[in-house]
Order: C-alpha cells, then structure tokens, then sequence
C-alpha cells in the first residue's frame, strides 16, 4: 500500500516537473498572469493609490487582481495538451486520479508564484493602513488561492475537451469559486485592517474546509471528465 | 382523464391560493401588505432549488448508466429552474425596494439566489460551447455536480456566519418568522401549489425527454 501511494506521489510529482520545465521554456502562462496582474495593478494604483482607502477596498482590489491575473492562465495546463497533441499519450501515461492531482500541484505553484509577486508589488504602489497583520494576509492569500486552484482544475479539464476555449473558464468558475471570493475577500479586509488570527478563523475554516470537498469531489469527478 | 382532473384541480389551487394572497391574509405586523410578497417569492426559491436539485440528480443517473435520456431530463428541469430563479429573483428585488429602499443589496440571501441564477446560466453556456452530445452531456453533468457543492456553503453557512456582522432588518423566513396563523396556511399552500406547478412541469420535461430520446432512436426510453 506505501509503495503504491509513494509510486502515484512521484508520478504525480513527475507532471508537475513536465509542467514546470514546459512553462519555464515557454513562459506563456507566467507572462500572461503577470502583464495582466501588473496592468490591473497599474490602473488601480494610478487611480486611487494617493486616496487612503479602507482595508475593505484593498481586500477587493488585491483579490480582482488576482482572480482575473489566474483564470488568464488557469485553462492553460489542459488546453495546452490539447493543442499541442499531447493528451492523448498523457492519457495512456497515468490513471486519472495522478494526472489530476499533477496538475493541481501544478496550478497551485503556479498561483502561489502569483502571490508573491502581486502582494509585495502592491504594497509597494498602494499605501496600506499601518497596523495591518501580514501573517494572516499571507495566509489567507495562500488559502484563497489554493481553493482557487482546486475548483478551476476540473473546470479547465472539462473545457479543454469541451472545445477548447480559453475564454470559457471564468464564466464556468464564477459560481463555484463565489464562495471563495466573498470569503477571502472578507478574511483579508479583517486581516489588513489589523484583525487577530480569533478574527478570521471563521474564513479560514470555510476555506480549508472548501479545498477539502472540492478536491474529494473533483477527485471522484474528473475519470468522467478525462476518459472518452 | 386523471391527470386534466388534477390539471383542473391544480389550476383551480393556484387561483385560490393568489385570491388568498391578497384577501384571506391579514397584513404582517411590521411590513404590512408588502409581506404578501412571501406567497410567492418564497415558494419560487424553493422551486428553483428543488429543481436544481432533479436536475443534478439526473445528471448523476447519467454520470452511472450513460442513458441519453437522463441528460435530456437533466437539461429541461435546468430550463424549468431557470424561469423560477428568475422570478424569485425578480420578486425577492421588489420586495427589496419596497421595504430597504434599494432594489439589491448583497444581503447573504440575496446573494445565494444570484448564485444559484449563474450557475444556471453557466450550466447552459458550458452546454451550449460543446458540440459532440455525449460530451456535453457528461461535462454538463461534472459541472452540475461541482456547482452544487457550493450551493450549501452559500445558502447555509454564510448566513449563519455572517449574521453577526451584517444585521438584517428580515430575517429568512424559516428562522423564527412569527408568523400569524392565517397567513401560515395560506403560505403551505402556496408553496403546494407552486410544487405541484413544477411536478407538472417535470412530468412534461419527462414526457419531452422520451419523445426526443425516441427519435432519436434509443431503446431505453
């Protein structure tokens, strides 16, 4: 049982290597998410960056910027197998449940390299109240990106072989992840407004308890989503 | 014969119900005659959910036995949810203007019934944007399942969490509305009657989806 758990681990981890090298190579999906963040970042800051705005509105801000800078690039890990061919041979190279998981490692990373990029860039244009807990930002950025992460990855298999395009996920995602974003969004405007970690349990519970099921539920879902 | 006589019945329920709306129940104590508004807003969310509900729980008969049929049932009970999300939708708004003065307000309620309306319309986007039927049938089906998951964080969770922080003027109507007796019945009533709209809905979306299947030319219909 070890050794099959241990062989699906490197397996998985075996994609998300593939992944990594294929994007370090190509760069399409960093540039996409990170022009777009930047652009995002630019006009909100050119706008209201010399306002003293409530931590409610940064909250928003930095959570626009980040869901739209992620559902640019999020199709990409499927749709890009597809177009370039190679589905079908990673199709015959793992059972479901790996490929899965490998590419939801994958778009995590990728989410997380978002987050620090876009957090200390927006700090540095807009200036934040003092006193806000950095700590429970991370964390509550982190959470919220992974659940991010965990819906979106069915939601790009099932487009990547519903024809492919690209502009689709976002408004597939919406509903899912509005649970996701009105929480995070919550916890963080709490957390730059300098709330203690009692403060957002709540939010944090909800998202680590919505990673979990949709990960399960994606888990079940996806060989119908994957195999013909 | 028997189903014109429940037909007939049905009919004559409904007209019932709305006279009672406005004449039989007395106005609520706070709200006045703006209350009445509950007879059917609340009886339209209700439909909406259950049908939500029918069609995930076809989409998933479909996910086990592959049968065409059941993504046909899957899709028109989806319709039939969609014109009642609508008018909950529509309704639950006015009521909104009337009583806080704007016509929406991201109350947590307000929100999961905006909710359930995307994902209504996301279900039939996705459907729409595939071409091969026994694909859309079973992407439709995943995303269906996958929606419904956030429904209960949205339609449960949330407002019990937040109640604390966002006060609302109403609380829903299942929480503790004192409600008079009059009203009470009128109210069960309504809600029978709008379920037995949507039964007969369902039976002809039932009825549509073995017409299609048979010419279709399926064996198992």
């Amino acid at each position: 049982m070890g050794r099959i758990f241990y062989n699906s681990l490197r397996g998985a981890w075996a994609l998300v290597k593939k992944d990594l090298v294929d994007e370090l190579r190509t760069r399409y999906a960093i540039t996409t998410m990170g022009l777009f963040a930047l652009t995002t970042l630019v006009m909100v800051s050119f706008s209201t960056g010399i306002f003293s705005l409530d931590a409610g509105l940064h909250a928003a801000f930095l959570w626009i910027i980040i869901f739209f800078s992620a559902m640019s690039a999020l199709a990409r890990s499927f749709i890009k197998e597809e177009e370039k061919g190679t589905a079908a041979a990673l199709r015959l190279s793992a059972p479901p449940e790996i490929i899965f998981t490998g590419k939801l490692l994958y778009n995590v990373l990728l989410l997380l390299g978002l987050v620090v990029v876009v957090l200390p860039l927006y700090l540095f244009l807009m200036n934040l109240p003092p006193g806000a807990n950095y700590a429970l930002v991370i964390l509550l950025l982190f959470s919220g990106t992974a659940c991010l992460a965990g819906a979106t990855t069915i939601l790009a298999a099932m487009i990547s072989r519903a024809g492919a395009k690209n502009s689709l996920l976002p408004v597939i995602a919406f509903p899912v992840l509005l649970p996701v974003l009105l929480t995070a969004i919550r916890g963080t405007s709490i957390a730059l407004a300098g709330g203690k970690a009692g403060g957002v349990s709540a939010e944090l519970t909800f998202l680590l308890s919505y990673l979990l099921i949709i990960v399960t539920a994606s888990l079940l879902l996806f060989p119908f989503v994957w195999e013909d | 014969m028997i189903a014109i006589v429940l037909k007939i019945l049905l009919a004559a329920w409904m007209v019932m119900v709305t006279v009672a709306a406005f004449i039989y129940a007395p106005p609520a104590l706070g709200l006045g005659d703006l209350a009445r508004i509950i007879f059917f807003h609340v009886p339209l969310a209700w439909v909406s959910v259950l049908a939500y509900l029918v069609s995930m729980v076809h989409s998933i008969r479909y996910l086990r036995n592959g049968l065409m049929i059941e993504d046909h049932k899957a899709a028109l009970n989806a319709e039939i949810g969609l014109i009642f999300t609508v008018l909950a939708t529509v309704t639950g708004s006015i009521f909104a203007r009337y009583t806080w003065g704007m016509f929406w307000n991201w109350d947590p309620r307000e929100s999961s019934i905006f909710i359930l309306l995307l994902i209504y319309c996301a279900y039939f986007v996705l459907r729409s944007a595939v071409e091969d039927e026994t694909r859309r049938a079973r992407m439709a089906s995943v995303f269906s399942i996958i929606a419904f998951i956030s429904v209960p964080f949205l339609v449960f969770i949330i407002p019990r969490v937040y109640a604390t922080l966002h006060p609302d003027p109403i609380i829903s109507v299942e929480a503790g509305f004192q409600m008079d007796a009059k009203m009470f019945r009128v109210f069960i009533a309504s809600l029978l009657g709008f379920t037995g709209l949507y039964a007969w809905l369902a039976n002809i979306a039932s009825r549509l989806s073995a017409l299609i299947g048979g010419m279709e030319g399926e064996k198992d219909v």
